[in-house]
């Protein structure tokens, strides 16, 4: 076996989740070559910026050993926020400054969940369901329930910026808009986080075990504090660009989709008690789950089954795993 | 002896808040709106609303005693519901005598109830034979639940009931309303297996000490297993509440009534890792929920306001139940989960 690949290539989540894209792919080239296109890839890619950058940050948080189920409420606060804000003061504000206005704002909300969780010590997932209906409802009340289709100019030249756009031979438009390097930074920058830093190691150490973590002399509060600064962070950060590339400011959207983001980043291998996930994972995750909610209808599924489709590869893709360690765990006696 | 007493002393505290809570808020409703919170017509229209959530928090409440969570109820309560509902639509006929109709009820009601057993049998087996941790078992389950009822009905509503199945969530016997009496029996029931059962009892220990429920020769995946299977046919039976209120079924009715249970088993002072929950909790934390929200509703605050409240109220109520908690745990030996 080449030195590069894992040793545990075959046994490993992303290597399944990876099987079961090629043969989605395979399966619905076959029955339509037209799907195996640019045009269906830069639709797809597009469809999964936003959920792209959910999930690295529930990743995050599933490594240091959490749950966060409050981020979608986090994120479409912080674009409302901020959308609302940058109408109200400075309607010709350039676009960097309202997506760091959301940033700021996301991980504002992020440090007040990391406040209860890491200094008052309380459970990662009721505290977020908590502030899930916290934010959403503070939202709702206080800052608007409208929509706002009337976005600042520069929000809109934002979701105009292309990388890349054509048209193919058979006449189909594709894009590759600017956010997609949002997504890629988003990538690069946990990337480096979690590999290249002792803080990236630490949460490693913090979800494999906490209290062996504390031991060797991690100050294990505040990297809490910081895994859920940086999900609101990034969280913000989706926001915005789902507001933009939107063109509308809904205070209703995303909430909702939450769990739909862990599936993906669960599918894509990290697992729930922490200590274990991966970016490469996580996208694989997201990619099934992007391809599963827009073109199932390809190989044949009608869309009424999209769910339990999707219900059917949660349970395959933690159920594999879960059995295998059950079985390994039995014989190890 | 002295033992048991200081535990009594220690798990009387959460219920005793709660019942401070609700009598606070009823109290505090009562005073901002006099009359109309205390009406008689706003009373029976609370008894209404709240047994159909409530009941999902009650499913709730046991697998979250074994330190698991049902994020399925939901879709089974739906699924349930449409299966019954389509049933019934095939049948329904004005011309049919009452007695035969009533049948049909029952035929249609047991198959609801069946549909749930299934549910939790899976839910169970996904649990105890797979290993999958119960948060991913019960999502997944519940996608699938729903994805079942979406792919049965088209995601449209079914509708045009016999009469008769107004019984189930409209009607009243003696003044109370049925609703509320089947809350109530489902809460009894789920107090009397917790508190009175051995299986009550081999819940709360394996959900406080897994490990030492093995080694206590506790049948774990049976325990399981029969865990999610009340938990389904109390989601059934929600549905079938559901169904009747709202003289349909569909596949994506009460989608916001998953997090309310959650929040209300948790408000209840069930302990999410497990170990501990009573159902005496559950019920104060529902009817304070109930007051808030209707009293909100006549003071005309909005319903987003209304979710603000739920939230701040849950995590105050963690705060406070917590700290208590971190006191006693530093007494004995600081382990922190």
């Amino acid at each position: 076996m080449n030195g590069w690949l894992p040793k545990d290539l075959w046994t490993r989540n992303e290597t399944l989740v990876a099987g079961v894209i090629v043969m989605f792919c395979v399966i619905a080239t076959l029955s339509d070559p037209r799907f195996f296109t640019i045009t269906t890839v830069s639709d797809l890619l597009r469809a999964s910026i936003v959920i792209g950058i959910l999930a690295v940050g529930a990743m995050l948080v599933l490594v240091s050993g959490g749950i966060d189920v409050s981020f979608t409420a986090i994120a479409v606060f912080a674009m409302y926020s901020s959308t609302v804000l940058a109408l109200a003061i400075w309607p010709a504000m350039p676009w960097p400054l309202i997506f760091v206005i959301s940033i700021l704002f996301g991980a504002g909300l992020g440090a007040i969940n990391g406040f209860f969780i890491a200094f008052l010590g309380l459970p990662t997932l009721i505290v977020t369901l908590g502030t899930l209906s916290v934010y959403r409802g503070f939202l709702l009340t206080f800052i608007g329930s409208q929509r706002i289709s009337d976005l600042p100019p520069a929000m809109r030249d934002f979701s105009r910026g292309v990388l890349a756009r054509g048209t193919t031979e058979a006449g189909n438009f594709y894009s590759i808009p600017w956010s997609a390097l949002a997504l890629l930074f988003a990538v690069a920058l946990t990337w480096f986080l979690l590999k290249k830093t002792i803080l990236g190691r630490s949460i490693f150490a913090i979800g494999g075990s906490l209290e062996s973590a504390r031991r060797i002399g991690i100050n294990v509060r505040w990297t809490q504090f910081f895994v859920y600064v940086y999900v609101g962070a990034l969280a913000g950060l989706a926001g915005i660009i789902h507001g933009s590339v939107g063109r509308m400011a809904d205070p209703f959207s995303l909430v909702g989709l939450e769990l739909s983001v862990i599936a993906a980043v669960v599918l894509g291998g990290a697992r729930l008690i922490g200590g274990y996930g991966t970016l490469t994972g996580t996208l694989l995750g997201v990619a099934l789950i992007v391809i599963v909610q827009n073109s199932l209808i390809v190989i044949g599924i009608p869309t009424t089954w999209q769910s339990v489709t999707i219900g059917l590869l949660i349970l395959l893709g933690t159920g594999v795993p879960a059995y295998r360690a059950k079985r390994a765990a039995a014989r190890a006696g | 002896m002295s033992q048991t007493a200081s535990m009594k002393r220690i798990t009387a505290a959460p219920e005793f808040r709660l019942l401070v809570i609700a009598v606070f808020v009823f109290g505090l409703m009562a005073v901002l709106s006099p009359d109309r919170f205390v009406s008689s017509q706003n009373l029976t229209s609370m008894a209404f609303q709240f047994p159909e959530f409530a009941i999902l928090a009650l499913a709730m409440t046991i697998a979250m005693t074994t330190g698991g969570i049902d994020l399925s109820v939901v879709g089974v309560a739906n699924l349930s519901a449409v299966v019954a509902a389509i049933i019934l639509i095939q049948v329904a006929d004005p011309a049919m005598p009452a007695v035969q109709s009533a049948l049909w009820l029952a035929v249609a009601i047991a198959a609801a109830l069946c549909i749930g057993a299934l549910a939790g049998l899976v839910n169970g087996t996904l649990v105890a034979f797979f290993g999958l941790p119960p948060i991913l078992a019960t999502l997944g389950s519940g996608l699938v639940f729903t994805g079942f009822a979406i792919a049965m009905t088209g995601g449209s509503a079914v509708m045009g009931f016999p009469s008769n199945v107004a019984v189930i969530g409209n009607a009243t016997v003696l003044g109370v309303p049925v609703p509320l009496i089947l809350f109530a029996t489902l809460a009894l029931i789920l107090h009397l297996i917790l508190t009175r059962t051995a299986f009550g009892l081999r819940v709360t220990i394996y959900g406080a000490n897994p490990l030492a429920a093995l080694y206590a020769a506790i049948d774990i995946n049976r325990l399981l297993l029969k865990v999610y299977v009340i938990a389904g046919v109390f989601s059934s039976v929600a549905g079938l509440i559901i169904m009747s209120r709202a003289n349909s079924a569909k596949a994506d009715y009460g989608s916001s009534y998953l997090l309310l249970a959650v929040l209300i088993a948790v408000l209840g002072g069930v302990n999410p890792y497990g170990g501990y929950g009573r159902v005496i909790g559950v019920v104060l934390a529902v009817l304070s929920m109930q007051f808030l929200s209707s009293g909100l509703n006549m003071l005309q605050v909005s319903n987003f306001a209304r979710e603000l409240i739920w939230g701040v109220l849950l995590i105050v109520v963690m705060v406070i139940n917590t700290n208590a908690v971190t006191i006693l745990r530093g007494r004995f030996a600081g382990s922190a989960k």
